[in-house]
């Protein structure tokens, strides 16, 4: 008690020094606990659209996520539905999904006819109303603005989506009355060499495709901008179907954006697979939480080795390695920051120390003469040291709490990285108590590491020279 | 067995001043018995103040051996020597050398603190001695808001308060009105007989060596006449 009284009153001997001191302090914990909320918002913003988009672990074929790129349609998973219902009936893994559903990847040549503009795509086939689900998910609470649902009409399967990017490349900003789309400059350089290529295919044969695969819904013919989009079939035969776009997503990332179509499941495997077995290149989970992820996916694997099926798992990280940079790299800065700013409280509270040291010899000497042992003198000053940490800590949160408490309400919308459209800024502090305190306690005990050199200089000085210290 | 509270055998001193040893203390051997008022007399510069460091354990001889209530202090460790300092010893410097952030209270109560007093004795002790050396009605005063007399009655206070075996005093009354000094001198000796406990002082105040019961003069570091009063 004594000492705690002690050094309470001693760091307020020298008044401006300890606020000096002590505010060092807290600008360095407000500055790590701002930045490091804004990363920790940047990691769930990317985390949140990845799953969203992805789900959390996704089933392929074995060798799909190595090799299957160039030609997803001849990695589909067969009798799909069996491992599906397989995933969906397992209780662990149910306990943990919010759903499973699966998806078919594909790649071709999309063109308008509108327009008369074509060029490659990359297009996922879904289940419209587990998609909308998914996009539901937002565990961390980060209140992303979300696209708009599918929308899709139930009777039409030929109704799908196209990155914003690719609805501008397409011709299709007005149809689809897309804001902020730039026009074609004049004079720009025409891609009709590429489309005459096209042309050149058996055009006849696509005509009769494309007329097979229109519309259901005589109506919806008019009523959407229409696009061809043509892919071979897992026996390597084209096939072409035809799209009714209900609107323009934004993609995130720029080159998915220019090149994306989302089309339901059956239309998807319907241009991949023509009559033959249909199938899917994935089955995609997505979990309530992120963390349960290594079960399910130890889940999926003994599932899988059970039931001796060829599939493999990938997590939304190895699928989407811009996210790992992103960590990566801001985990880097982050680091950084927070060393330099470990680097200043050191410095600052051991000059402190150091100087309250030579100040108070005389009453070391004192206390040392009343029967305080030097570990009692140490103790006194890397008590000190830690008083100055917690004061100057507490102030840094109050102040970081107040900071992000403004920030959050100023209504401050930018592009975050891995997305396309402004999200409000959000510094993602209220929701991260345990990133708080372990920032506070890792400032305290550095402040506390800061005055070990100058308490044990403090222990070690000699009773009588520190009585005749003037 | 002997009653000696104190002895030293062939005590020297010598510190080292820059590229010059000093001597403070020169081989000097002598016992003081214990319950007595023992008086360190000799000019500015004698080593008195050594001597009573030495005697305290807050100093280290360079050789020889100091003997403290039976306890030969070389043989400790820093730390066994920093309890036996809290149990055993109570220091009044010259210079007062008060805890400036602690109320005249609190620094009467340390002592007991360190001894491991319970609260409640703590409180009723430290403000019985306040009360010895006048002082209750400044218990909440810091050392900066007392006078000098107050603060070397503080001192003196915080010094008995533990009643220890032995108590060292660097000039106890220089700062105190004759009147002040005569009822400091008169705890003490109620102390000493009430405690047991022996005084050694380093004073150059007739009053305060009129009352010893021995006194040792040194000059030059060497001890150069012991006498009974």
């Amino acid at each position: 008690m004594m000492l705690f009284k002690i050094a309470s009153r001693s760091i307020f001997r020298n008044t401006r020094r300890s606020l000096t001191t002590m505010l060092t302090i807290a600008i360095g914990t407000a500055a790590t606990l701002i930045f490091g909320a804004y990363t920790t918002f940047v990691f769930y913003g990317i985390e949140t659209s990845t799953v969203e988009r992805l789900g959390h672990l996704t089933v392929y074929r074995q060798g799909y996520f190595d090799f299957g790129s160039g030609n997803p349609a001849i990695w589909g998973i067969a009798h799909y539905e069996t491992v599906l219902q397989q995933i969906s009936s397992d209780p662990v893994l149910s306990s943990l999904t919010v759903i499973a559903t699966p998806v078919q990847s594909l790649a071709g040549i999309v063109e308008s006819s509108a327009s008369d503009e074509s060029r490659t795509f990359l297009g996922t086939g879904f289940v419209p109303a587990d998609r909308d689900l998914m996009k539901h998910w937002d565990e961390h609470g980060t209140a992303l603005l979300r696209a708009n649902g599918t929308d899709f009409d139930a009777a039409d399967s030929s109704q799908g989506i196209v990155g914003v990017g690719l609805a501008r490349i397409l011709g299709l900003c007005a149809p689809l009355k897309l804001g902020n789309c730039p026009k074609l400059p004049t004079g720009a350089p025409s891609d009709k060499a590429a489309s005459a290529d096209v042309a050149a295919l058996p055009s006849q044969n696509f005509s009769d495709l494309v007329a097979r695969d229109t519309a259901d819904d005589p109506a919806t013919a008019n009523k959407y901008a229409r696009i061809d989009l043509l892919a071979a079939t897992a026996g390597g035969a084209p096939n072409v179907v035809n799209l009714a776009v209900r609107h323009a997503e934004p993609q995130g990332v720029r080159e998915l954006d220019d090149a994306y179509v989302g089309m339901q499941l059956p239309l998807a495997q319907q241009l991949v697979y023509g009559r033959g077995e249909h199938r899917v290149t994935g089955i995609v989970l997505q979990l309530h939480r992120t963390e349960d992820m290594q079960q399910a996916r130890r889940r999926l694997a003994e599932i899988f080795a059970s039931r001796h099926l060829d599939l493999e798992v990938r997590d939304f990280a190895e699928l989407n390695p811009f996210y790992t940079q992103v960590v990566n790299l801001f985990g880097g800065i982050f680091s950084f920051i927070a060393v330099i700013i470990g680097v200043v409280v050191l410095f600052t509270v051991s000059n402190a120390m150091g100087m309250s040291v030579v100040e108070r010899t005389d009453e070391i000497g004192t206390t040392r003469a009343l029967g305080v042992r030097r570990s009692g003198i140490r103790r006194q000053f890397l008590l000190e040291g830690a008083m100055l940490g917690f004061l100057g800590a507490t102030v840094g949160v109050i102040l970081a709490l107040a900071a992000a408490y403004f920030v959050n309400r100023a209504g401050i919308s930018y592009v975050p990285p891995a997305q396309a459209e402004p999200v409000p800024l959000r510094l993602y502090m209220f929701g991260a108590p345990l990133f708080i305190v372990k920032v506070w306690l890792t400032l305290i005990v550095v402040a506390t590491l800061a005055a070990l050199l100058p308490a044990n200089r403090a222990a070690k000085l000699q009773i009588v020279d520190a009585l005749r210290h003037v | 067995m002997s009653n000696h509270v104190v002895t030293l055998t062939n005590v020297t001193k010598t510190y080292q001043v820059g590229a010059e040893k000093v001597r403070a203390v020169r081989g000097i051997t002598l016992s003081i018995p214990a319950q007595r008022f023992t008086m360190i007399v000799g000019p500015s510069g004698s080593g008195k103040t050594t001597l009573l460091n030495l005697i305290g354990c807050i100093d280290a001889p360079s050789s020889g051996e100091v003997e403290i209530s039976g306890r030969n202090v070389g043989h400790l460790s820093d730390s066994e020597v920093s309890d036996f300092r809290a149990a055993k010893v109570g220091f009044i410097f010259q210079s007062f050398s008060l805890i400036p952030v602690l109320s005249a209270y609190e620094n009467v109560e340390y002592p007991l603190l360190l001894t491991g007093v319970g609260a409640r004795e703590r409180r009723r002790t430290a403000l019985a001695m306040l009360e010895a050396v006048g002082l209750t009605a400044q218990r909440h005063q810091r050392p900066n808001e007392l006078s000098g007399g107050q603060k070397q009655r503080v001192a003196i206070a915080r010094a008995l308060v533990k009643r220890p075996a032995i108590v060292l005093a660097d000039e106890p009354t220089a700062n105190l009105d004759s009147q002040t000094g005569a009822s400091i001198i008169a705890l003490m000796r109620r102390m000493q007989t009430e405690s047991s406990t022996t005084f050694i002082f380093a004073s150059h105040d007739d009053h305060l060596i009129s009352h010893a019961d021995e006194i040792f003069t040194v000059r030059d570091g060497e001890l150069i006449e012991s006498a009974n009063a």
